[in-house]
Formats: C-alpha cells, sequence, structure tokens
C-alpha cells in the first residue's frame, strides 16, 4: 500500500503495558480526511492502541512503525505528538482540582501555538472561541470557569472533550468512546461536532461500540479490532453487520498466527 | 515518572547571588557582652537592654525543642555572628540618595525596585538587610493616614510607649527556645501602627535579606491595629547560596483591637539547600496575633524555601466574635523539611477560625502539618473548620498531618477534613496529550492545587506566588 499521501500509517504494530503484549501485529492507514471508526469487544486494545500512538508513559512499542505525515510519531515525545497534531479524546476524562477549563484549555492552545512559532492568543480573542466552543457542545459557559473534568458528569465531561477537540483543531482525532454515557441528545450534539470538523485536512479514528453513532457520522471505514489485532475490515455496511451479528463469528475465524502456528 | 522527577530535581534559585557591600559584622559568639553591643549599635534606651538581658538568661535556662519533625544537626550558637551591617549604613542616610547604591541594586535584582516611581504602586516597602533596615519607602504618604511604618530599631526611640506596651505582649519573651533568643538579639524588622478607625492606604510590605556568610538573622516585626482599623501586610524574604547553614529566627506579633483586621501574608523564599541538603537557611519563628473584640486576623503563608521550617503562625481570640485564618502553601523538595501549622486559640464566645492547608512534597522531602485548635470553655458557640491537603510527587518525600483538638467547651463546633492525592500519571498525560511540557503540567496541576490559598494573596503576589512555584518545580519533571 503506498502510504506518500497518507496521515497515518501504522505497519506491524506490537506493544505491550506491564509487559503484557496488548498490540499484537496492527496494521492502518489513515488518508486526510478520512473518518475510520474501530469496533470490538471489551479488552480487545482499542484504547491501548490511543494510548500508545499518543506516547503514553508505560506503553512500549516492541515492533512496527507509525508515521503521522511521514513523520516517525514513535520517536516523538507525548507533547510533541499532541503539538504535530494528534488528539485524544479520552476515554475516562480525569479531573485537574482547582485548574480551570479555561486556564488548562488556553496553556494548551499556546503551547500548540508556541511550538508553531506563534504568539500567544490574547485572552480576549481565546475567551471568545472557548465561548463558541461552549456553545456548539452544548455546555454552559460556566463550564469554562469550573475545573477540569471537577465534578462534571460523564455526559458533560465528554462534551468537555468534544470541546478541547474544537479549540485545538488537530490533523489527526481519536475519539475513545466518546459516545458512550451521552443521551439521546448529547449523542448527536457529538456527532455534528465531529461532522462540523470534518475536512479534506483532518482525519478521524472514532472507537464505539454502537452502530448508532455511526448513522450520524458517516465512517469511510469500519475496523474491527480483536485481540490486538484489526480482524476485519469494511465500509459502513460492515458496522450494521456487527450489530445484528455481534463479534463471535469474526473471532471463531482462525487468526494468521494460528494458521502459521 | 519518579525516576525523572529524581533525574531533574536540580533547579536555580535566583535569588543566591551575593552582594559586595563592605560590612560591619560582629566575632560569631554570644554573651550579655555581645547583646550589649547590638544595643549598643541601635542607640537603644536602658529598658530596651534590660528587656534584652531578661530574655537573655531565661534563653541559658532552656531546651531546644526537638518534637517537631524535623532533622537537623544540633546548631553552635556561639559559632554564629549576631550582627552585621553595611558599613554604608553607619551614617543613617536621609534619603534614599545617600544608600548605598549596590544595596538599592541587590533589591532591584530581586524584583523590589526601591525607587518610589518605579515601585509597585501602592505598596510601601520595608528593606532589612541583615541586621538592618536600608530603607522604608512611602513613609510621608503614610504619615498623613497617621500610619507609622518603620524600621522596629527607630521605633524604639520614636515612639517608646507603644513598644514598650506592645512588644512581648503577644509572644512572652520564654514562650519557646527561639522566641527567647530572638528577644535577646533581635536586630531588625519593622513596626506599625494603624491608628483607631484608619484603613491602611496602601499594602504595606517588609523585604528581609540575608547577605553576610556565617551570620543569623533575627528580626521582629510588631504590628498594632488600633481599633476599627485595617492593614494588609507582606513580607518576603531571599538569601545567597551557600553551603553553610544560616539561622534566622524570627519573632512576629499583630496586635488587632475591637473591630479592626489585619492581613499577614508572607512568601518565604530563603535559599533551601542543594538537592542532597547541603546548605539552607534554617527558619525557626514564632507568629502570633491576638484578636480583640470582633478583630479579625488573617494568615496566608507561600512557604517554598529553607532547608528546614518550623513555623506556626497563630490566633488568640480572645474577644467575643473575633476570627482567625490560617492559609499555608507549604512546598518541599530536595532534602528540605517543613513542619509548620498552627494553633487556633478559643477563648471569646463565638469565635470562628479556619484553617486551610496545602502541603506539596516532591524529591526527598518531608513536609508535615501540625496545628492545635483549642476551644476554652469560654468558648461558647465556637467554630473551627480545619482542611489539611497533601499533594505528594514522586514516592520517595513524606507528607503528615497531627492536628491536635482540644474542646473544654460542648457547645464548639470543631471540624477537620484530611486528604493526601498524587499529582497522578492520567493527569500528567491528559496535560502532555494537550501538547504542555511536563514542567508546565506539574507547576499547573500545583497551582490548582493551592487554589484556594492563593485567591487568599493581595493580587500582585499572587501571581508572584504562582511564578515562584512555577521556579520552585522547575526540572521537578524530566
Ligand atoms: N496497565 C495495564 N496492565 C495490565 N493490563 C492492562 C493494562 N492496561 C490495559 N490492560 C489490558 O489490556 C487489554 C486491552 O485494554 P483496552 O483498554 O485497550 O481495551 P479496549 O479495547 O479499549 O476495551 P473497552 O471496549 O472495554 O474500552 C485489557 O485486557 C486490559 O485489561
Ligand atoms: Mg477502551
Amino acid at each position: 500500500m503506498s502510504n506518500t499521501n497518507s496521515l497515518l500509517t501504522i505497519k506491524d504494530l506490537h506493544a505491550s503495558v506491564e509487559e503484557k503484549q496488548i498490540i499484537k501485529g496492527l496494521d492502518l492507514d489513515i488518508k486526510p480526511g478520512e473518518v475510520h471508526a474501530i469496533m470490538g469487544p471489551n479488552g480487545a486494545g482499542k484504547s491501548t492502541l490511543g494510548y500508545v500512538l499518543s506516547g503514553r508513559d508505560g506503553y512500549s512499542v516492541e515492533s512496527g512503525s507509525v508515521t503521522l505525515d511521514g513523520e516517525d510519531l514513535l520517536e516523538m515525545e507525548t507533547e510533541e505528538r499532541a503539538r504535530a497534531g494528534l488528539f485524544l479524546a479520552f476515554q475516562y476524562p480525569v479531573e485537574i482540582p482547582g485548574v480551570s477549563n479555561l486556564e488548562f484549555l488556553k496553556a494548551s492552545v499556546d503551547a500548540q501555538r508556541e511550538a508553531r512559532g506563534e504568539e500567544a492568543i490574547s485572552s480576549a480573542d481565546f475567551l471568545k472561541e472557548a465561548k463558541a466552543a461552549c456553545k456548539q457542545v452544548n455546555l454552559p459557559v460556566a463550564f469554562l470557569k469550573r475545573g477540569v473534568n471537577e465534578g462534571f458528569s460523564g455526559g458533560e465531561k465528554k462534551r468537555n472533550e468534544l470541546m478541547q477537540m474544537l479549540l485545538l483543531k488537530p490533523k489527526l482525532c481519536i475519539l475513545d468512546e466518546t459516545d458512550s454515557g451521552l443521551d439521546i441528545d448529547a449523542l448527536q450534539v457529538v456527532a455534528e461536532g465531529v461532522n462540523s470538523q470534518r475536512s479534506a485536512d483532518r482525519s478521524f479514528i472514532v472507537v464505539t461500540h454502537y452502530q448508532r453513532l455511526l448513522d450520524y457520522i458517516k465512517p469511510d471505514f469500519v475496523h474491527v479490532l480483536s485481540d490486538g489485532k484489526i480482524v476485519k475490515s469494511g465500509d459502513a455496511s460492515l458496522a450494521l453487520e456487527l450489530e445484528a451479528q455481534g463479534y463471535s463469528w469474526l473471532q471463531k475465524e482462525p487468526s494468521e498466527d494460528e494458521l502459521e502456528g | 515518572m519518579t525516576e525523572q522527577i529524581d533525574k531533574a530535581l536540580a533547579r536555580e534559585y535566583e535569588a543566591g547571588f551575593v552582594s559586595d557591600v563592605e560590612s560591619e559584622t560582629f566575632e560569631p559568639g554570644l554573651n550579655e557582652d555581645v547583646i550589649r553591643r547590638i544595643s549598643g549599635m541601635k542607640g537603644e534606651p536602658e529598658w530596651m537592654l534590660e528587656w534584652r538581658l531578661g530574655a537573655f538568661r531565661e534563653w541559658l535556662e532552656m531546651e531546644e525543642p526537638d518534637w517537631a519533625l524535623v532533622d537537623y544537626p544540633k546548631i553552635d550558637f556561639q559559632s554564629i555572628s549576631y550582627y552585621s551591617a553595611p558599613k554604608s549604613m553607619k551614617d543613617k542616610p536621609k534619603s534614599l540618595d545617600e544608600v548605598d547604591p549596590e544595596l538599592l541594586r541587590t533589591y532591584e535584582k530581586l524584583g523590589i525596585p526601591l525607587i518610589e516611581q518605579q515601585m509597585l504602586a501602592g505598596v510601601a516597602v520595608d528593606a532589612v538587610f541583615d541586621s538592618v533596615s536600608v530603607v522604608t519607602t512611602f513613609r510621608e504618604k503614610l504619615e498623613e493616614a497617621g500610619v507609622i511604618f518603620c524600621p522596629i530599631s527607630e521605633a524604639v526611640h520614636k515612639y517608646p510607649d507603644l513598644v514598650k506596651k506592645y512588644i512581648g505582649s503577644v509572644v512572652p519573651k520564654k514562650d519557646n527556645y527561639y522566641a527567647a533568643l530572638n528577644c535577646a538579639v533581635f536586630t531588625d524588622g519593622s513596626f506599625v501602627y494603624i491608628p483607631k478607625g484608619t484603613r491602611c492606604p496602601m499594602e504595606l510590605s517588609t523585604y528581609f535579606r540575608i547577605n553576610e556568610q556565617n551570620t543569623g538573622q533575627f528580626e521582629r516585626t510588631l504590628i498594632v491595629a488600633d481599633e476599627g482599623s485595617h492593614v494588609s501586610y507582606l513580607e518576603g524574604c531571599t538569601a545567597p547560596q551557600r553551603d553553610e547553614n544560616q539561622l534566622h529566627a524570627a519573632v512576629v506579633e499583630l496586635v488587632a483591637m475591637d473591630n479592626a483586621e489585619i492581613k499577614y501574608s508572607t512568601v518565604q523564599n530563603w535559599y533551601p539547600g542543594d538537592e542532597n541538603g547541603k546548605g539552607g537557611i534554617y527558619n525557626f519563628v514564632t507568629k502570633r496575633g491576638i484578636c480583640h473584640t470582633n478583630a479579625k486576623i488573617s494568615w496566608t503563608q507561600v512557604e517554598t524555601g529553607s532547608s528546614v521550617t518550623w513555623k506556626y503562625p497563630s490566633c488568640i481570640l480572645k474577644g467575643d466574635n473575633s476570627v482567625g485564618e490560617f492559609y499555608s502553601v507549604a512546598l518541599t523538595r530536595g532534602r528540605q523539611q517543613a513542619d509548620t501549622g498552627t494553633k487556633m486559640i478559643h477563648l471569646g464566645k463565638n469565635t470562628k477560625s479556619t484553617i486551610i492547608s496545602k502541603g506539596i512534597s516532591a524529591g526527598r522531602s518531608n513536609n508535615s502539618y501540625r496545628g492545635l485548635v483549642r476551644m476554652n470553655p469560654g468558648a461558647e458557640g465556637a467554630r473551627n473548620f480545619t482542611q489539611c491537603d497533601s499533594l505528594l510527587i514522586g514516592d520517595q518525600c513524606g507528607a503528615h498531618t497531627f492536628p491536635y483538638v482540644e474542646s473544654r467547651n460542648p457547645s464548639a463546633i470543631v471540624e477537620h477534613e484530611a486528604t493526601t492525592s498524587k499529582v497522578s500519571d492520567e493527569q500528567m498525560f491528559l496535560c502532555r496529550q494537550r501538547g504542555l511540557d511536563p514542567e508546565k503540567a506539574v507547576s499547573m496541576i500545583v497551582n490548582g492545587f493551592c487554589k484556594e490559598v492563593f485567591k487568599e494573596l493581595p493580587m500582585e503576589f499572587a501571581v508572584e506566588a504562582g511564578k515562584l512555584l512555577e521556579i520552585s518545580l522547575e526540572g521537578s519533571v524530566g
């Protein structure tokens, strides 16, 4: 597969956490503007993939390669990956007590601007953008003043993740179950938020358990991740199939390892 | 993460320079003659000398306290010099133009320009260098409002009645070992008097600088807020970076008369020693205030420096309805040790106290909160709320809480909450995933942790304190 114009190219990735191998030979190629949905059973390694790509401490890559925009992603520090345009919306967003959302977001945006050689954004401009982002994800503006995720409900945390994405304008957005725990209206808000950001130079990895979300966000590809590998890829119709049949019919197929061994 | 923290705990202490001024310094040693000489240097009246000598005799009988959770070699009090002053200060410069420019440069370098035009508008400064006050700014403006703000050595001459009446009235001479020592050898510090019904028109602040080697600094501050008056006061302190330990034993006394309010803030940044615990200031301080009816005293402290800190700013809530507050951030790293907290002594009816303590420990440091809340039999309807939070960075440091409660009045209510948390991997990961470097991430998390205390600081200093934490934490993650 040619990857000259790919945004993200993962080749034969093996990665582990606490000496336990979780990602076991994973390939994925994402072109600018594409939306890839990743589905798969609990514990398959979906969140782990997001952590490995974003360079979380304690997650080590044993072999394989990953490039973002042609650059070796694995060589970069966590924050450098972020500044290179990689964004992860967390499955379980963490609280930072006492640090206001606004302060946190401005510091993040400024860090990324600085890396691009731009000046810090003025407080007034940023406030305007942040308010607009709040509105877009349907969070009251008062949330900007509250501590990061401090006492937020599950759904509010997810919307807050999306708000960060809107402000940081990444190239590659990894949304890890941003739809779980959302009520129907919020689900639509999140989907609209994502759709509004779809563009020729922004790609998405959408991790989800529910076909429902994919009704709103039409993916270009759907992959099934099972036991650390992508075991099936297809178009949007694959999600429908999975919804109807579950994962067991896929897991019964012998994996490559087993065929070789 | 621990490894990263360890790797980088070395950071620069920005105030660690030495100023090149010629000083007159006493030979090391402590005896009655030395005390007579200190008193002589200050041209003190007889009663002041007698008071000092009385304290010294008490001190000789006392034992160094050992109950705090700090560990340091025994201090040889004979190896310390008890007086050092720039020679240029001998003829008592009348105005700024007469002050040695090197002294002015020292304060400028520390970010405290003493030229009034360059100063933070609305802040008057008393600059104490080793054993003497160099200059006190904005005095005329304060005098117009009837406010007295001057070196205590000067107050002894100019306002002997006030000094005589209040010195030692809140912290008795033999209150404790270091306080007694201070009474005997104190050199300078600030004196503040706010007349009845007056709101002090500006923030007052004293900046303490230790420069000379092998000297101790024994400063003494006395603030009297007369009925219905109001004052906000801030102290800051720094010292050069040296391999030897230096002793700083201060006494601060606050008197808040009926309906008066005193807000006392400290940003303590004495040299903390290097990462192996070499050098640094021993900061053994007694601070106490007395509140009469309806009065309020609020202590806010940000403690980032010193190798050993032993400090318990306290309130005696004597008058009915009086209020005491203690807001503290204590950051320790490297081998620093801090044992700090407060005492709230409730004597009057319906007295109220609030204690918010935030301890941050990094490196191999030890950070203890020690607090006493006492409800005396007369403290009908008194209330206390205490919250002690500890934040750990890395896993080689210690955080301890020693809350003592003595309640002798069944109607009094004492509430205590305590938490211990860590700067978690998840929080660090979230910050870095958004593009922040690890240092910025830690300082942001720590600043968030301290928010409740920082918001109590006067505006200008809240920013300073935040920056100070940032510098203190520089390199605490790799
Ligand atoms: N720190 C760790 N130590 C040991 N095992 C871990 C660790 N972190 C994750 N795992 C294991 O790795 C596997 C993959 O976890 P991961 O969170 O990536 O799954 P997932 O596909 O996101 O599942 P879900 O759909 O439930 O979110 C799980 O079996 C999990 O228990
Ligand atoms: Mg997951």
